[in-house]
C-alpha cells in the first residue's frame, strides 16, 4: 500500500513537472465547453441537464485520454528506466495499478475542474443534480477504461506514437461497438441477441445509460471489468516486453 | 553471496549466456570483463531478477531466486548500464522515492537519503533536475540510488563508463571502501580498474567463462609478466647483446618512446641481469621498470581467437 502510494505521489508530480498536465487541462476544458455550447447547444435546448456536455465526453476522451496514457509504460521502457523499476523489491502488479490510479486521478482531475458548468445550469434553471453527478461517475468510469486499454498498448511498445495511434483505435473499435449505425449493419445478419451481445461490449451503451441518471450495477460491473482485464493484460505485457 | 549455477540466457537462436556458473562471496569485489555483446550485461539482468534465466539456478544470500524474487530484489542494490532515473525529477526527490520503494522505514529515509547525498557529493545538486546533470553527476545519482538501502549485495554495470579521472577515483574509493561487508560485482571495459578494485576478475566471452582468477593472477599469463621495459637512447649493436642474452627471449623496442621492452625467458627474473648490463655499457637509463603483466594484453589474448572464431561462423 505504501508503495502504490509513493508510485501514484511520483507519477502525479511529473505530470505537474512537465506540460502535459496543463495542455491536458486547458485543452480539456476548453473542448468541453466547445463542444456542449456549440454542438450540444446546451443554452439555445432551454433545458436544464447537462446531458449535451455529457454527450460528448467520449469523444473528446477518445483522443485526449490516450495521450495521457500513452507514456505510462513506453517511456519507461523507451528511457530505460523500466530496469530500474523492475529490480526494485516491488510488484509488477503494484507497479502497474500505481501508474493506472495515477493517470485516472489525473484525468479525474480535469474532469472535476468542469465544475462551473454544473454552477451554471443550477443558476440557470433546476437540473436533477443526482443525475448529473452519475454522469459525472461514468464518465469517469469512461475515462479509466481508455486508461486501462492505454496502459496496456503503452507497455507494448517502445514508442510513444504508436502506443497513441493503437489506443485510438481500440478505443474506437469499443465506442462504435454500440453505435446504432454499427448496430443496424449487424442487424442485418446477426440474430437480435447477438446484436445484444455486440451492443453489450460498446463503452457507448453503458455510458449513456448511466448519463441518464441510471446507475445500474451491470454497467458499472462492465467498467470495472473492463478496467480489470485490461490492467492484468498489462502486467502480462510489462513483464513479456520489459527486456526487448 | 551470489551463487549462479548452469545459468543460460537464449534469445530466440542466441545463446547470450551459455552455461555460466560461478559463486562470489561476501567481501569480494568481483570484475566482469569481456568484449561488448559477451552476456556481461545478461547475467547481470538476470542476477537482479530483471530477466528471466531461459535455464539455471540463482541464489542471492542463501535465497533462491526463482522462489522469493522480492526478497532478493531487496538484497540487492543494481546500477543499470547508462544510470538510468527519472530526469524530471529532482535529485533529492528520487532518492526519497527510492527510499521509500526500497522500504526503508518512513523515520529513517530522510537520513538514509541525506547519506547517500554525503557519500556521493550531491549536496549541491539536491534540488536541481537530473536532467540538468552531467554525465558524470547522472552516475553517481544512479550509484546513490544503488546504495540507498546499504544492500548486502551491489551490482554496477560500467559504473565509471564517462566519468573523468577525479570522478573515476572517487567512484573507486568509495566502491573499495563499501567492498568489506558487501558482495560486489561489477562489469568494466577498463582494465586498470580491475586492478584498482577487483580481487577478482572473470572474463566473459560468447556468453561463458574463459578466465576466471585475482587480477595479479591473471597478469602473470602475460608475456610482458617480469619482463623489463627501460626508456634509453640505444643502438643496434647493443639491442642485438640484450636479444642473444641466454635468459632473453624476444626485445622490442617502440621507436616514438625510445622504450626497449626485454621479455624473459619462460618464468626468468632477468632484472638483475639487464640492470647489470646497461650499467655496465655505461647507458644512460632514463627510466627502468619490471612489468607485472599487461592485463589488456591478456584480455585481447584470450577473447580474440574467440571472436574471430565468431567472425568465421
Amino acid at each position: 500500500m505504501n508503495h502504490i502510494g509513493a508510485i501514484i505521489r511520483r507519477e502525479l508530480h511529473s505530470y505537474f513537472a512537465t506540460p502535459i498536465a496543463y495542455v491536458f487541462i486547458v485543452i480539456f476544458l476548453v473542448m468541453s465547453g466547445v463542444f456542449a455550447f456549440y454542438f450540444g447547444s446546451l443554452y439555445e435546448r432551454g433545458q436544464a441537464d447537462l446531458l449535451p456536455f455529457f454527450n460528448y465526453h467520449p469523444w473528446l476522451y477518445l483522443f485526449l485520454v490516450p495521450a495521457v496514457a500513452m507514456r505510462i509504460w513506453s517511456e519507461e521502457r523507451n528511457s530505460g528506466n523500466i530496469e530500474l523499476l523492475m529490480t526494485l523489491p516491488v510488484k509488477r502488479l503494484t507497479w502497474v495499478l500505481g501508474k493506472f490510479l495515477a493517470a485516472w486521478l489525473f484525468v479525474g482531475l480535469a474532469l472535476l475542474l468542469t465544475f462551473p458548468i454544473v454552477i451554471s445550469i443550477n443558476y440557470l434553471g433546476d437540473p436533477d443534480n443526482g443525475v448529473i453527478v452519475a454522469s459525472y461517475m461514468g464518465s469517469f468510469l469512461l475515462a479509466g477504461a481508455f486508461l486501462a486499454i492505454g496502459s496496456c498498448l503503452s507497455a507494448a511498445t517502445k514508442n510513444q506514437v504508436i502506443a497513441f495511434i493503437l489506443t485510438v483505435v481500440i478505443c474506437f473499435l469499443f465506442l462504435l461497438s454500440g453505435f446504432p449505425m454499427v448496430l443496424a449493419f449487424f442487424k442485418l445478419f446477426l440474430p437480435q441477441f447477438m446484436v445484444d451481445v455486440v451492443a453489450s461490449t460498446s463503452f457507448l451503451s453503458h455510458y449513456t445509460s448511466i448519463t441518464k441518471g441510471v446507475l445500474d450495477l451491470g454497467d458499472l460491473g462492465y467498467f470495472a471489468l473492463t478496467i480489470g482485464v485490461w490492467l492484468y493484460a498489462t502486467v502480462l505485457v510489462v513483464d513479456m516486453k520489459k527486456g526487448d | 553471496m551470489i551463487e549462479c549455477s548452469h545459468l543460460s540466457k537464449h534469445f530466440g537462436d542466441v545463446k547470450a549466456v551459455d552455461d555460466l556458473s560461478f559463486t562470489a562471496h561476501k567481501g569480494q569485489v568481483l570484475g566482469f570483463l569481456g568484449p561488448n555483446g559477451a552476456g556481461k550485461s545478461t547475467t547481470m539482468k538476470m542476477i537482479t531478477g530483471f530477466l528471466p534465466a531461459t535455464s539455471g539456478n540463482i541464489k542471492v544470500c542463501g535465497i533462491d531466486l526463482a522462489e522469493d524474487s522480492l526478497a532478493v530484489k531487496n538484497k540487492i542494490g543494481y546500477l543499470p548500464e547508462g544510470a538510468p532515473s527519472y530526469h524530471e525529477m529532482q535529485v533529492g526527490p528520487f532518492l526519497q522515492f527510492t527510499a521509500r520503494m526500497r522500504n526503508i522505514p518512513s523515520a529513517r529515509q530522510q537520513a538514509a537519503v541525506d547519506s547517500v547525498v554525503a557519500r556521493l557529493n550531491l549536496n549541491h545538486v539536491y534540488y536541481q533536475k537530473i536532467d540538468t546533470l552531467s554525465k558524470g553527476f547522472k552516475r553517481r545519482v544512479g550509484l546513490a540510488q544503488a546504495i540507498i538501502h546499504d544492500p548486502e549485495v551491489l551490482i554496477m554495470d560500467e559504473p565509471t563508463d564517462g566519468l573523468d579521472p577525479n570522478q573515476k577515483h572517487q567512484v573507486r574509493e568509495l566502491i573499495t571502501a563499501m567492498s568489506k561487508n558487501k558482495t560486489i560485482i561489477l562489469s568494466t571495459h577498463i582494465l586498470e580498474e580491475v586492478h584498482a578494485v577487483c580481487d577478482r576478475a572473470i572474463i566473459i566471452a560468447r556468453g561463458a567463462i574463459v578466465a576466471d582468477n585475482t587480477p595479479t593472477e591473471m597478469e602473470k599469463m602475460s608475456r610482458y609478466h617480469h619482463a623489463v621495459s627501460f626508456v634509453a637512447d640505444l643502438n643496434t649493436e647493443l639491442l642485438n647483446k640484450i636479444k642473444h642474452l641466454d635468459c632473453v627471449r624476444d626485445v622490442t623496442y617502440n621507436a616514438r618512446l625510445k622504450e626497449t621492452t626485454v621479455f624473459p625467458s619462460q618464468g626468468l627474473f632477468i632484472f638483475d641481469e639487464i640492470s647489470a648490463v646497461l650499467k655496465r655499457e655505461g647507458v644512460q637509463v632514463m627510466s627502468l621498470k619490471m612489468e607485472a603483466g599487461r592485463l589488456d594484453e591478456v584480455f585481447r589474448n584470450i577473447t580474440q581467437p574467440i571472436q574471430k572464431q565468431e567472425a568465421a561462423i
